[in-house]
This record gives structure tokens, sequence and C-alpha cells, in this order.
């Protein structure tokens, strides 16, 4: 059964054309990795699946709703589908459990017991139990970003959508982060989508590849064909090869 | 002056009361109807931020005695009719709701747009965005800007007394005009809009040092 499903979809910044017919099918429980040079259009595309950017034209069907209905509920699809920012977005005015606990609470009216119990277990997960009454300015980026996706858990969703997730940290704060959502990948059925440079993650974690440049998907590859063969268009292997040179 | 204190007082302290009551009504009504405006203001629809934007920009281009003096006027006319401390209390909330409205978009622009874009994205709505995460944030930055708001509004208030409002000011006047004690009287009357004024902001003060 498939989570998302893209048909010939346009979304434009103005004047500026950001996706160009993209056509993606993802499966539920599938992990699928975004890559690609920055401008390339990956945020935007992430960007678009939860609603918090409107795409232009085609068909964009996320969890059975159509996003390009205006009559759509988006808020029934961000229940079931999760984001993870580069910059966290944790509540500022807010504790850490609290930030796990305000959606649960007043979109999914879960009872508050349940509700602290939960959280707290999502604390544990990210190892984090012990910061639960800090304040999110008192945390380091790589510790927020952890708190972030346990805050995305806490809805119990079918799919989280990761924009770049580790591109803020510090490098010894980023395999925290990778190990959570490696966690995530390997012991749910989750759907994830995750735009990142990680390569190493990519390999190790993701079903499949999918690579963009200028709006456009130039690349959809099982993750063996990608990495152990070749990405089969220049554009992919000239971009690997230049990750790989650092 | 201490016989003006001793033989006005029953005016000045009545005086006093309506200035009170008069500045309390304004600020409770003003940040509520200056809130709701400043919403209008940022909606996503133009219809509505036209509507926002006209209101705001209505309300604080006009003065204050010609809104309290339209309200005590004008609506006797053709609606109800109405007191002067009525009157001049609905003119100043508007009249200060704009520029609450102005203080309040302010604030919400100032809180970074990823707050919200983490609300949408964790299922809240936009409102329920607004009200748990947005504006605690937005009302912890304009505390300052808010106290200037509601000092002035206790001074403005003094508009009352064009209008029949009974105020402060209004005793002020009378009193005034009776004893020909100007000077020691509008004296006493600053003393006392100083009564209101200064724990006010100090209150405003000790609430941003709380918050911070």
């Amino acid at each position: 059964m498939s989570m998302i499903e893209f048909h010939n979809v346009q979304k434009y910044y103005g004047k500026f054309h950001a996706l160009k017919d993209i056509n993606l099918t993802i499966d539920a429980g599938e992990t699928v990795v975004l890559i690609g040079p920055s401008g390339s259009g990956k945020s935007s595309l992430i960007r678009t699946i939860n609603g918090l950017d409107p795409i232009r034209d085609g068909q964009l069907i996320v969890n059975g709703f159509d996003l390009a209905d205006k009559k759509t509920n988006v808020n029934l699809i961000r229940k079931d589908v999760g984001m993870v920012f580069q910059h966290f977005n944790l509540y500022n005015n807010k504790t850490v459990l609290e930030n796990i606990m305000l959606a649960p609470r007043i979109v999914l009216k879960r009872p508050e017991e349940e509700n602290r119990e939960l959280a707290m277990q999502l604390l544990k997960k990210v190892g984090l139990e012990n910061q639960a009454e800090k304040m999110p300015a008192q945390l380091s980026g790589g510790q927020k970003q952890r708190i972030a996706i346990a805050r995305s858990l806490a809805m119990k969703p079918k799919c989280l959508l990761f924009d770049e997730p580790t591109s803020a940290l510090d490098p010894e704060m980023i395999d925290d982060v990778l190990d959570v959502m490696k966690d995530i990948a390997e012991n749910s059925n989750m759907t994830m989508l995750v735009v990142t440079h990680e390569m190493g993650f990519a390999r190790a974690v993701a079903d499949r590849v999918i690579f963009m440049a200028d709006g456009r998907i130039l690349e959809d590859d099982s993750t063996a064909k990608f990495f152990d063969d070749q990405p089969s268009t220049q554009r992919a292997r000239d971009f690997m090869s230049k990750i790989s040179g650092h | 002056m201490l016989e003006i204190i001793s033989s006005q007082w029953p005016s000045l302290l009545s005086g006093l009361w309506n200035t009170i009551l008069c500045s309390v009504i304004a600020l409770i009504g003003s940040l509520i109807i200056g809130t709701f405006f400043a919403l209008l203001e940022i909606s996503k629809y133009k219809v509505i931020r036209i509507i926002g934007s006209v209101y705001v920009e209505v309300f604080r281009n006009i003065p204050l005695l010609v809104i309290a003096m339209a309200f005590f006027l004008i609506v006797p006319m053709y609606f109800t009719k109405i007191s002067g401390f009525t009157a001049g209390t609905i003119g100043l909330t508007l009249y200060t709701s704009a520029f609450i409205a102005e203080t309040v978009r302010a604030g919400i622009n100032s809180v970074e747009a990823g707050q919200l874009e983490g609300a949408l994205a964790n299922g809240l709505t936009t409102g329920q965005a607004m009200r748990y995460i947005i504006l605690p944030q937005a009302f912890k930055v304009i505390i300052p800007p808010l106290g200037n708001q509601f000092i002035n509004l206790v001074k403005n208030s003094s508009v009352l007394a064009f209008v029949a409002g009974f105020d402060l000011m209004y005793e002020g006047n009378m009193i005034a005009n009776d004893t020909l004690q100007t000077i020691p009287t509008y004296f006493i009357v600053g003393i006392m809009y100083l009564i209101i004024t200064l724990p006010l902001s100090y209150y405003m003060r000790h609430l941003e040092k709380k918050l911070a």
C-alpha cells in the first residue's frame, strides 16, 4: 500500500519553478533517503507532503488524503505524518516534557497519565529521560533534535519526514541522532523519508535512494544499485564523487 | 492645598475611582480587541488582513478626543442613550486597542517562523499554535511596550473630562472652577494620577523580570 504518491506535481515560489514534474510513490513502511545538491528541491518536496508548502499543480496523495484538493483538512494528514526539522523547532516556552505531551493532549485528547507515561518512555528511548524538566534553551543541538524526534513519535505517526535533521549539528552530536533514527527505521514499520547528506546512514538504513537536482528527480534506485553499482545519471555520479571526496 | 483636599476629597475620590474603573475596563478591553485585530492583520486571507489594517489605521490616526466625542454625540442620536463615562470608555478602549494591535503584531512577528511550523507539523491547528506557542512567546517580548500603552491609557482616560465622564480630570476642573485654586488643584490631580500609574509601571517591570 502506498503512503505517499506524487503525480506530475509542480511547485513554484513566485516565478521560481521549484519542483518539476515530480512522480514518486513511497510505500508504507519504506525508508527512503532523498539526496541532492542544495537548491535541488529536496526540502521543498518534503515540505509539500505535510502541507507546509502548497503545490501548484498535479496530484499529491498522502495517507489516502489528496493535498491538491482544497477541501482536504490538512490537520488530518499532519496527525499521522510527523516532521523533524533542521533547526529542531522545539517550543521555546515549554519544558522538554511539555514539548512532547502538548500535541497528543490537545490533538489526540490522550489521557494525561497515559500521555506522561508514553512521553517518559520516549525520552528514555532517545536517552534523555533526565532532561524532562529542562527548557529547550538549556539543551545542546543533538539533545534538541532527539527531543524533536520524541515529540514526533509521541503522535504515533504512520510516517516521519526528516528535513536535514543533522545538518545543523556539531559533528560529535550527529551519531546520537542518527542512532535514534536507525532504531526507528529498523524496529518500527513507520514510513520514513529522510533528506540528508549522511551517506553512511543512507547506505545502512535506506531501502531506496532518490537523487534530485534542479527541481527534478533524476534517480530513484535501490540502495544497493545506487551505492554498490553506481547511479545511472552523470549528474548523480558527479555529486557522489564530490561528496565522497571529503 | 490641604484645605482643598479636606474640603473636596469626596469629589476627588469619586473622580479617582471613575478613572481607575475606566482604565481597568479599557485595559482589559483593548488587550482583547487589540489581540483580535493583530490576529486579523496576520491572517492568510487578504480580505481579513484588510479589515484588520483598516480598523487599526482608523482608530490610531484619529485623535482620541474626536473618537470619544463621536461616541458621546452620535451614538445617542441614532442608537441609544449612553453616559459620558460609557462613551469615553468605549472611545478609549477602541483607540488604545489599535496601538495594542500593532504591538501584538510586532510581538508575533518576532517569534521565529519555525515555532509555528513546528506546531503545525505536530498536528496543531493555527489557532492552537497561536494560543499555546506563539502568543505566550510574543507577549513575553512585548511587555515593555505594552506597559507604555497601559500608562498612556491611564493618562488618556482624562479625555472623559470632555464628555462629562466624572473622572479625576473632570472633578479637578470642577474644583478649580469653584475654588479658583487652579494650581493647587491640578497639582493634587497630578499626584493622584501618579498613584495609579507608578504602581502600574512598577508592576510591568516586575512582570518583565519575572518572565525573562
